[in-house]
This record gives C-alpha cells, sequence and structure tokens, in this order.
C-alpha cells in the first residue's frame, strides 16, 4: 500500500499579533481575536518567498527520511503565491534538492488545496508505477490587502510530503475529492491582493465541501468518527476547523494537534498539510488519521491515513518538529511587518 | 545575459552548496575549484564534486549598515566568516537574527534564500545564507 514515506515543514520565524493590525486600523483586537481566533500570524523575512519556503520544508522531509533528492521522481508545487508568474517554482527545488535531470514535475494552483491535489497526484503516478517516490509540496506567503479581514489570517510557510510504495510511514488507504464552481475568494491575474465574496465563505463554500468530503470518506471506508485518533481540516482561521470537526462529530482530543491557524494564521496551501505534519510528528503505528482541504473556488480533499512503524524510524532522525518551530519565534510590529511583506514600496531604482 | 549564464552555472554552487574535493590530497573546497591550489597539476582530472552540509562555526562578523539596494528591508544585516565543517572558509549573510544575538564560535546552519532580483521584470537570484543553529 503506498502513502507518505517522509515529510517536512517550514514555517518562517517571525510573528505579528492581531493587536498589532488592529492599532494600525483603528478595529477591536478582541473583537477580531474572538471572531477568527486567531492570535499570532508568521511572517515571512523579506528573502523568504514560496520556493525558499518550499525547498525548506523539501530538505526536511528529504532529512528526516534518510533520503536523497537523487530519490525522487517527481515534484509537484502548490501554491497561490508562486514567485513567477510563468516559471515553475518546481524547477527551483528541484535545483536546490539536487533531484535528477530525468523527472516529472510541475506547479500547481487550487487557492488552498493546491498542495494536496499535488499529493493525489504523486499517490497516483507511484499506483501506476510511474515512479518510485514522488513529493508534492503545499507552501504559500499569501497576502491580504491592508486593513481588509484577510490581513488577520494570511500567513506563510510550507510542507512537503515524499509519498511512495516503500519504507511506507502513513499509508493514504483512500483519497476522494469534491468540486464545484463557488465564487467564495478569487485573485485576477495582476491583482497584488485577493477578493473574497463575503456571503459564500462560510457555508456555501467551506463548510460544504469540507463536511461532504469527510462524510463521502467516513461513508466509502465505513468509519465514523470515534475511529479516528486525528482528525485534520483546512484551516482559513481558528474558528471553521473547530465548527467542522463539531458538525462531523469529531472530539477536541481528535483535533487540536493539527489545529496551527490561532497561532501560525492561515499558511494557505500549506494549512491542511503542515497539521497533518505536526500530527505525524506525534503519531503511533496503528493510529488513523482523517485529513481534509479546502480550496477556493471550490474544492476538497479527503484523505484517510493510517500510520505504520516505520514513523518511529522518521521520529529517531530527530528533525525539527511543527511543534519546535513554533516555539522559537520572535515578534514584529506592523511597521516591520509592512516593512518585510512589502506593503511599503520603493521606486525600481532603490531596490 | 552575460550574469545569467554565471547564475545558471553556478547554481550547484549557490542552491546546494556544492563543492569540489581534490582526490589526491583530500581538501575540499568551496566554491568550488578546478584546480588544487596545493596539488596543481597532480589534481588534475581529480576534482570530484562534493556536498558541503553547510553546517559550520562563525569565526569573524561585521554588521553592515550601508547595504545594497537589495538589501535595504533587511539592513543592519550580520556578514560572517564561517569556518565550515568541511574545512573551507566562506563569508556568508547570517538572516533572521538580531547583530547582538552573534557571537564567535557560534554554530550556524545553512539556508535557502532570495538574494537579489534583477527588477521587477527580470530573474531572481537564490542561494545559500545561514542561520543560528541552536
Ligand atoms: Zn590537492
Amino acid at each position: 500500500m503506498s502513502g507518505i514515506v517522509s515529510y517536512g515543514s517550514y514555517i518562517p520565524k517571525y510573528r505579528v499579533k492581531p493587536d498589532e493590525i488592529a492599532r494600525v486600523w483603528g478595529e477591536d483586537p478582541e473583537n477580531i481575536k474572538n471572531g477568527i481566533f486567531i492570535l499570532s500570524k508568521s511572517v515571512p523575512s523579506p528573502d523568504e518567498d514560496t520556493a525558499t519556503i518550499s525547498v525548506e520544508a523539501a530538505r526536511n522531509a528529504l532529512r528526516r527520511g534518510g533520503m536523497s533528492g537523487q530519490e525522487i521522481g517527481s515534484i509537484y508545487v502548490g501554491s497561490e503565491s508562486h514567485p513567477y508568474a510563468v516559471k515553475p517554482t518546481a524547477t527551483i527545488v528541484s535545483a536546490a534538492i539536487g533531484a535528477d535531470f530525468k523527472m516529472f514535475a510541475a506547479d500547481y494552483e487550487f487557492a488552498c488545496k493546491a498542495g494536496t491535489a499535488g499529493m493525489q497526484n504523486v499517490l497516483g503516478m507511484v499506483d501506476a508505477g510511474m515512479i518510485k517516490y514522488g513529493m508534492a509540496i503545499g507552501a504559500d506567503t499569501s497576502q491580504g490587502a491592508p486593513g481588509d479581514v484577510l490581513e488577520y489570517s494570511a500567513s506563510a510557510g510550507g510542507t512537503a510530503m515524499i509519498i511512495g510504495r516503500e519504507r511506507v510511514a502513513a499509508e493514504i488507504k483512500s483519497t476522494l475529492s469534491v468540486t464545484s464552481d463557488t465564487p467564495d475568494f478569487w485573485r485576477r491575474e495582476g491583482q497584488p491582493y485577493p477578493t473574497h465574496g463575503e456571503r459564500f465563505t462560510g457555508e456555501p463554500a467551506y463548510f460544504r465541501h469540507v463536511t461532504n468530503a469527510a462524510k463521502m470518506m467516513m461513508e466509502r471506508m465505513q468509519t465514523k468518527p470515534e475511529d479516528y485518533d486525528y482528525a485534520v481540516f483546512h484551516q482559513p482561521n481558528g474558528k471553521f476547523p473547530t465548527r467542522a470537526a463539531k458538525v462531523l462529530g469529531f472530539q477536541e482530543k481528535q483535533y487540536k494537534e493539527g489545529l496551527l491557524t490561532p497561532v501560525i494564521g492561515n499558511t494557505y496551501s500549506a494549512s491542511m498539510m503542515t497539521g497533518l505534519s505536526a500530527i505525524l510528528d506525534a503519531a503511533k503505528p496503528g493510529d488513523r488519521i482523517l485529513a481534509v482541504s479546502f480550496g477556493s473556488g471550490a474544492g476538497s480533499d479527503a484523505f484517510h491515513i493510517e500510520v505504520t512503524e516505520e514513523i518511529e524510524e522518521l521520529h529517531k532522525r530527530n528533525v525539527t518538529t511543527v511543534r519546535k518551530m513554533l516555539e522559537d519565534v520572535k515578534f514584529v510590529d506592523y511597521a516591520i511587518y509592512a516593512k518585510f511583506k512589502k506593503k511599503i514600496v520603493f521606486g525600481e531604482e532603490v531596490e | 545575459m552575460g550574469e545569467l549564464s554565471r547564475m545558471w552555472r553556478e547554481m550547484p554552487s549557490r542552491y546546494r552548496m556544492e563543492g569540489r574535493k581534490c582526490e589526491n590530497c583530500s581538501r575540499v573546497y568551496f566554491p568550488p575549484r578546478d584546480i588544487c591550489p596545493v596539488c596543481h597539476r597532480d589534481s588534475i582530472g581529480k576534482m570530484k564534486p562534493v556536498d558541503i552540509a553547510g553546517n559550520g562555526e562563525i569565526i569573524s562578523y561585521t554588521v553592515v549598515h550601508e547595504t545594497p539596494p537589495a538589501f535595504i528591508r533587511q539592513k543592519p544585516y550580520v556578514l560572517a566568516i564561517i569556518k565550515l565543517d568541511e574545512g573551507p572558509m566562506i563569508t556568508g549573510q547570517i538572516v533572521d537574527s538580531e547583530p547582538e544575538e552573534i557571537k564567535m564560535g557560534s554554530r550556524v546552519k545553512s539556508v535557502f534564500r532570495r538574494i537579489s532580483e534583477d527588477g521587477k521584470s527580470g530573474v531572481i537570484h537564490y542561494g545559500y545564507k545561514f542561520t543560528l543553529d541552536k
């Protein structure tokens, strides 16, 4: 049975608090915190982007798996913030990990579920015998317009999953997707910030896709919420995934390990995958995980995952865990945040 | 286009710190050299690619206040001389740290970062920098 052979994440070190953002825009910070349940979000350094975050996550995955870049037969990078409009991030990752010239690669785009779409793609290639091991990455340095509600959540991070048929640490027993044309969130070509169709963000978009994909998976696998040790959902804020979990019948002890948005914000394509990464850091052989991503536009990818004995080999390699990355942080104020995120712009001749 | 072909040629060393090892005397060179300065002619055809792990120690550093335009959002920043575990000494930027956190002998590890870009429509240059390894 094919599945996750290794995994690795990367979260930038800087954080900004909603109190800082609210102070600048004249909002009530308590209102924001209670509304979206985000207490801080990650901020990339000025020299970090989706490519650098992808490379760090990919290297952590290789180190944890005791693998070399030469073993990777395909790389798919899902993001809504690729550094180039035309020139794949996957090419930069392949060069940086020293992957072979003979390999499959492309970039994916499906709002926040482009990374998990990549996982499904790699899984299909492994099962078809096209490759031995492949890598799917979800990474973003997402942008929210200054003063917009998304500015409180849009953050940065990345997770890489190496999928294969041998040395599998977490079997992907099944995966399925749901898709519809829903105008909940979009960004037109050339626009720096996204737009959201307010009345569509909750019920018709996130909840409809996430809960249906989860229910369909449990129906297919003949499982109930109590059959899972962990559940992880896409995390646009701290409230939605908790509500989805409760609606589906999951308990806090099942979803708290993978719930990262309250401290790192919404890492978009990396959101559910980084939650899954944190779960794998803690998981034991035999654990069952239900993982469901969501991408605006809209769709959800669901995975039924079962952890094997190989997970202990991965834990032994002692690669930085997600929890560790949450400890070693530096807080910045809004001015530094705006400088780092290039919300303060210079003329072409200055920078 | 000269700069672009140089960047392309140097990608293995800039992206993932590929060095060269002289198989005559076992010395490791980074940035890579085509000829070993110790063995000269004896090293011809014996300079093999070797991966540098990117771990090392700060042996000297300076805080840069007058920065080139590409580093305007990062100033002041720390530029250090690092002795890599494999032997070579190189200059590298230390990121994600305040200058007062840096000490002689601090352990560092390499990270993959943006170095510069050729304007808003040009290519983005990536390469290695370092962070404190705590
Ligand atoms: Zn020599």
